[in-house]
């Protein structure tokens, strides 16, 4: 590559740099200023003048974030913990086993992928309801356990695995959970790293459903517990911009920790689908 | 084989099959046959339980006055759909769903493939932009709506930028009025879905032959030349399914437009989208769940029209 093909790439990404992530540094900077600060003025400034954390502990004041945080984590571990485990069973079963009655199992699952989630929203709500769940973080976690989605993923990624060492096992007297165990797992890490992000992120961002089911001020998640802050304290920017700060640094870890197992999953093919 | 063969027949087939390939004669265990279900139940009720029976079911509410705090709901016909087709809040909500396909589908299919183009290099510190760009694919809506909502206040920083530079002399009311509202949350899905695509579509680049771009810059292909001809004809079974991707996800609009309107739908409801709509009559003592149902049912129907496109297309492709 020539040095001007080069600088050319670098100053293109800069610009796509700024225009995806300044958005979120420009809440970043609203949420440290101070409030002698004038957030207003036609000419902003970047760096806050007078630093502060104090919005942060005052969100702590305005609506109960540790508890939505708790309530967030909670209902995006089940989810988590339930797509990485029953979405690698049944996609393993669906490519690697040979049984009666999987060209059925496996054309449902694609069928339901046509569902928009939300078409069904209401009807799914009185499913929960009538479960005993309405208001409920179970029945917030519950829907998004097992998604359609994860489990063709899982299947995709256990699919590509050469057959030839699968049938060595075969061979070699292992029964179906060895060699899911040994043989296929240890091939699809990239995937589940993959679903896992996937789970935590519809889990920790879902707005609709938990804003569906939810009523109590107490139970709510985050994401619906946040929309109060703008319209308790619609005078105060600052105090918004460190509740959406609160939101979005879990995630943006979360994802910046597992983003090399996520790209890796991604040349796997496993979010082709 | 020149007629059909019974079913009689092709099983025998089959077993002849098998049997020309000598095996070691393994007693069929219980587990072999047991095991795949096991494996497969959890996800199987899920999808009974929160997809299937549900699907099928609103089809039911749909034809009742069902209503969120009573438990027994009266079957009226076809009463909910013929206030559905009379409704103008409906019609409007499809007109913005409109407006919104037809506004993000050209971009949202072309944008991120440009820059999964430009990420696709191995450049020192590539994987960092790759990050940055993919980080408002995993915030939150609501986080993506408030940071938005604050951007394009008329005392945000758009306005406040275009005001010092002198382009505007009153601030744009990006959040008040009926279509200027549209185009920000339109703008707000496209910026949040850039990585996303850019992500599908950096999947598909890998697929792509490098020889074939050598021999294009062999031939004097230029950057854009190789782009027209080598990448996108590469990637065009993605366009297409990126494009249908957009449209569905254009048709299910909703936490944008919640925020941006502080859930009200804009001036006189006039941002509304149909999952808006939804999950008004869904909450609440006045709520009208039967309605609701009429609506998703409709919104259920729109979202076919694109994926029956893609099914067409992909047919298309196969032969």
């Amino acid at each position: 590559m020539s040095t001007g093909e080069k600088v050319l790439r670098y100053v293109l990404l800069v610009i796509v740099l700024l225009i995806t992530v300044g958005p979120f540094l420009w809440q970043l900077s609203t949420s440290l200023k101070g409030p002698g600060e004038d957030i207003y003025t036609a000419t902003p400034t970047f760096i806050p003048s007078e630093p502060t954390l104090q919005n942060y502990f005052s969100v702590a004041d305005a609506i109960p974030v540790w508890r939505y945080i708790g309530n967030s984590l909670l209902v995006a571990a089940v989810d988590v913990i339930g797509n990485i485990l029953f979405a690698t069973l049944a996609g393993f079963a669906l490519a690697r086993l040979r049984w009666r009655g999987r060209a059925l199992v496996m054309g449902l699952f694609i069928a339901t992928l046509v569902l928009p989630g939300e078409s069904t929203i209401i009807s799914q709500f009185l499913t929960i309801k009538s479960l005993g769940l309405a208001d409920t973080l179970l029945g917030v976690a519950l829907p998004g356990m097992i998604s359609t989605l994860n489990v063709l993923l899982m299947y995709n990624a256990f699919r590509q695995i050469p057959d030839e060492i699968d049938q060595a096992a075969v061979v070699d007297g292992a029964n179906a959970w060895q060699r899911l165990r040994y043989v296929c797992l240890p091939a699809v890490y990239g995937t589940i790293a993959v679903v896992a992000i996937f789970a935590f992120i519809g889990a920790w961002d879902d707005f609709l459903w938990p804003l569906i089911v939810l009523q109590s001020p107490d139970k709510l998640t985050l994401t619906v517990g946040l929309q109060y802050l703008k319209g308790t304290f619609s005078t105060d920017q600052r105090l918004i911009a460190a509740g959406t700060m609160i939101a979005f640094v879990p995630i943006a870890l979360f994802f910046g920790a597992l983003q090399r197992y996520f790209f890796r999953g991604v040349e796997e093919g496993g979010v082709k689908g | 084989m020149t007629t059909v063969p019974t079913k009689a027949k092709s099983t025998a087939a089959r077993k002849v099959g098998r049997t020309a390939v000598p095996r070691p004669k393994r007693p069929v265990k219980a587990g072999r046959l047991f095991t795949p279900w096991l494996l497969v139940v959890p996800a199987l009720i899920w999808l009974v339980v929160f997809s299937l029976w549900p699907s099928i079911n609103t089809v039911f509410l749909s034809f009742t006055d069902a209503r969120p705090l009573s438990s027994d709901a009266a079957f009226i016909g076809t009463e909910n759909f013929r206030t559905l087709l009379a409704d103008p809040q409906v019609w409007t909500a499809l007109l913005n769903s409109v407006i919104y396909m037809a506004i993000c589908l050209p971009v949202l299919t072309v944008v991120p493939l440009l820059l999964a183009v430009l990420v696709e290099k191995k450049l020192p510190g590539i994987t960092f932009f790759r990050t940055a760009f993919y980080t408002p694919v995993i915030a939150s809506a609501v986080v993506v709506g408030l940071i938005w909502s604050w951007m394009l206040d008329d005392r945000g920083a758009i306005n406040g930028m275009a005001e010092s530079l002198g382009f505007v002399s009153e601030s744009i009311p990006f959040l008040t009025d009926r279509w200027l509202l549209l185009i920000s949350a339109i703008s707000l899905t496209i910026w949040k879905g850039l990585g996303y695509y850019m992500i599908i579509y950096l999947a598909a680049l890998g697929n792509i032959g490098k020889e074939l771009h050598e021999a294009a810059a062999l031939d004097g292909a230029g950057a854009a030349r190789r782009l027209w001809s080598v990448t996108m004809p590469g990637v065009r079974g993605t366009m297409i399914l990126v494009g249908i991707l957009v449209c569905v996800s254009a048709l299910r609009v909703f936490s944008e437009l919640f925020i941006l309107t502080n859930g009200t739908g804009g001036p006189g409801g006039e941002d509304n989208s149909l999952v808006m709509l939804i999950q008004q009559y869904a909450r609440g003592f006045s709520g009208n769940l039967g309605y609701a149902s009429a609506l998703s049912l409709l919104l259920f129907l729109v979202t076919l029209v694109p994926m029956l496109v893609l099914a067409r297309l992909n047919r298309k492709g196969a032969r």
